[in-house]
């Protein structure tokens, strides 16, 4: 008969944590939804803002993996006097080819022809489309693609057909080739439309014409004004530094060189710097998500004055009541954390795959979002499960 | 069928937390010039001496105001009393933390309340789950234990009813089985009686005669004279004094002997 054996309280397991710490949310099921919607929408923003500047990141990056970084541009500088006209040297396509490491190079010339849909249409109305000259390989050196028809060839080059850049095609309202352009004094036909250029914005907006008949039919002097390279990507930096003194020995500062793809490679580093006003938004509505928690778990509390009690005559410790409570509190925000993950995941995806970009949402902003509201949730809950345990059991059950 | 009544002489003084050991009949319960003021200055108990050994079935009664209550209260370690001393199986609760009396409530006392106070949208079986859910049993046990105290208390086919599905008699019927689920040292019982019909009542009243039968030692508050009739024991209260208990030589109240009581003779109202 001798008990000896001190009084401990026993803890509860965390399968009871939970059901306790679930007991009250899942009694009132509108009310979950209503509280937990503030942190969802907080999340979904933050998560949204972060997913879809990373998916346009993603989709930058992509396209410069696929375009490469290996290209260069040379074009005639300014000249050492303003207003001054500076041309490359005829042979600058293939001196630029024999400099080692490029393994292409093409050039267009710039005319000064306009193109228009008929003979009808005044001069006046170009459209912002210029005609250039170019060499068989400018598509190669571009890895650029046809949307439809052919580029250009020997053949072809030398009769008056044309190759519309994108914006150009459209520009002329034509979508396929066959059609016929004018050009200065005659008739081209268009046998090709270029896919976008994203390297070559300018080529975009060019009708593009073989070498040849440029000079045979359009009286192009020869000298190209754009000269394009890909080298290994290895041999960048030298090519760089040979281009300007290969074109034009004597005044090599009369050639200045240039990286298209470092133009998208900012591109690519602003987008992923997604704005932190939208952010600070998310955040504000994770603010005031929190401030709804508190306040519903307040209620909570009050409401179940007669609940406390009754645990609290059942056995449970002050310290169990008040994990109760904060239990119920994080299952709160966390519920609305986890809706929140997902409406802004599936609004990344929606904003994605309308633009075609790839669907990224970065891991760190789920883990962040996710760790923010089980914060949320903690804060908003001690207030509440602190007074709850302080309770006096006696006040708690009477039935006033 | 009463075999121990109140103790009169005082075992040795039992220290923090630990029971004595080896006492033949440690009572349940025993007050010592428990005394309870509320703050205002309501004094809702006033110099209690009451002691309750094992397998009694007693029954508290007293007007509207008396102090009931508030002694179930103090008895069930929900409240301290603001003097005197309190022993419940053993153990003194002023010695006790907080957290200690927890654990006393968790596995040495059963509380029925006349609100019944059981989980709304919870099945019967898991309402009387609950009452172990702070003993440290493993919950399959826990669900065991439930199933035979609702079969004891006849609501063997009501396993899975939630309260608002079961009769006013029923429910406290799960709160009796909720609160004996442990097999307490002492159930105490707050007008359960009180929100039922007559027959309902009998039927509970019947279940407590039954239980203690079985060996439960159990304290009724209650207004019912009838009911309190039939009970082996009354303690009577008034204005939180005990004016009468059966337990006692008639005529001598409240006074049990201990050394220092305060005089509580002098009310004139002996019990009959
Ligand atoms: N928490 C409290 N604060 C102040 N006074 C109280 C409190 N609880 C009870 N009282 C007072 O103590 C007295 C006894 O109350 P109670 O024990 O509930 O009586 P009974 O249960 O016999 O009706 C009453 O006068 C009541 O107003
Ligand atoms: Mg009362």
């Amino acid at each position: 008969m001798s008990r000896t054996r001190r009084l401990t309280a026993a803890r509860l397991g965390p399968r009871d944590v939970l059901h306790v710490g679930s007991a009250g949310l899942r009694s009132r099921p509108v009310r979950v939804v209503l509280s937990a919607l503030g942190i969802a929408i907080g999340i979904a923003t933050m998560i949204a803002v972060v997913g879809i500047s990373a998916s346009s990141q993603a989709q930058l990056l992509r396209q410069l993996d696929a375009l490469g970084t290996n290209m260069l541009v040379a074009k005639p500088g300014e000249g050492m006097f303003s207003g001054q006209e500076v041309k490359l040297p005829k042979d600058a396509v293939g001196m630029v080819g024999r400099i080692a490491g490029v393994e292409k190079a093409a050039g267009t010339g710039d005319l000064t022809s306009s193109v228009r849909r008929s003979e009808k249409i005044p001069e006046a109305e170009t459209g912002g489309i210029a005609v250039k000259a170019a060499t068989e390989g400018l598509l190669e050196v571009l890895r650029g693609g046809l949307a439809s028809g052919t580029w250009l060839n020997a053949a072809t080059g030398r009769y008056p057909s044309v190759v519309l850049g994108h914006v150009a095609a459209e520009r002329l309202g034509i979508t396929e080739p066959g059609r016929q352009v004018w050009i200065d004094d005659r008739y081209f036909t268009v046998i090709g439309v270029l896919d976008p250029l994203p390297l070559a914005p300018e080529i975009e907006r060019s009708a593009l014409v073989g070498w040849a008949g440029a000079e045979r039919l359009l009286r192009f002097d020869g000298h190209p004004t754009t000269v394009y390279e890909r080298s290994t990507d290895a041999s960048v930096e030298d090519v760089q530094q040979l281009l300007a003194p290969t074109i034009d020995p004597q005044n090599p500062q009369n050639v200045s060189v240039g990286d298209p793809s470092s133009a998208l490679k900012a591109k690519a580093a602003t987008e992923g710097a997604f704005s932190t006003l939208l952010l600070g938004l998310g955040g504000i509505a994770l603010l005031v998500g929190g401030v709804g928690v508190a306040n519903t778990m307040i209620i909570s509390v009050l409401e179940r004055r007669h609940e406390i009690g009754l645990r609290r005559s059942l056995g449970a410790t002050r310290g169990q009541i008040r994990i109760q409570f904060v239990t119920e509190s994080l299952m709160l925000s966390g519920l609305g954390g986890l809706a929140g993950v997902g409406l802004g995941g599936a609004a990344t995806g929606v904003y994605a795959s309308t633009g075609g970009l790839p669907w990224v949402v970065p891991l760190w902003a789920v883990g962040g979002g996710f760790a923010a509201t089980l914060a949320i949730g903690t804060v908003a809950g001690l207030y509440p499960a602190v007074r709850a345990s302080r309770l006096s059991p006696t006040l708690a059950l009477a039935t006033a | 069928m009463t075999t121990t009544s109140a103790m009169t002489t005082s075992p040795l003084p039992t220290p923090g937390g630990t029971p004595t050991a080896g006492a033949t009949a440690t009572p349940v319960v025993r007050l010592r010039g428990v005394t309870k003021e509320y703050a205002g200055g309501v004094r809702a108990l006033d110099g209690v001496d009451l002691t309750i050994g094992e397998g009694e079935l007693l029954g508290i009664v007293g007007p509207s105001g008396s102090g009931k209550s508030t002694l179930l209260h103090i008895v069930g370690t929900l409240d301290r009393p603001s003097a005197g001393t309190v022993e419940i199986a053993g153990y003194d609760i002023a010695s006790l933390s907080d957290r200690r009396l927890s654990a006393l409530r968790a596995r040495r006392i059963g509380f029925v309340f006349q609100a019944f106070h059981l989980v709304p949208g919870v099945g019967a079986l898991e309402n009387v789950a609950e009452g172990l859910l702070y003993s440290g049993l493993p919950r399959a046990r826990r669900r065991e234990m439930a199933a035979e105290a609702l079969a004891r208390v006849g609501l063997g086919d009501r396993m899975k009813h939630r309260p608002h599905e079961l009769s006013g008699g029923q429910r406290q019927r799960v709160a009796i089985a909720r609160a004996v689920v442990g097999e307490p040292a002492l159930l105490l019982a707050d007008e359960p009686t009180g929100a039922l019909d007559s027959a309902s009542g009998e039927a509970v009243m019947t279940l407590l005669h039954e239980l203690n039968a079985e060996g439960a030692t159990i304290a009724v508050i209650t207004h019912d004279t009838e009911i309190a009739g039939r009970l082996p024991r009354q303690v009577r209260i008034r204005d939180g004094r005990v004016v009468a208990d059966t337990s006692l030589a008639s005529g001598e109240v409240g006074v049990t002997g201990a050394p220092g009581a305060p005089d509580a003779s002098g009310d004139g109202k002996g019990a009959a």
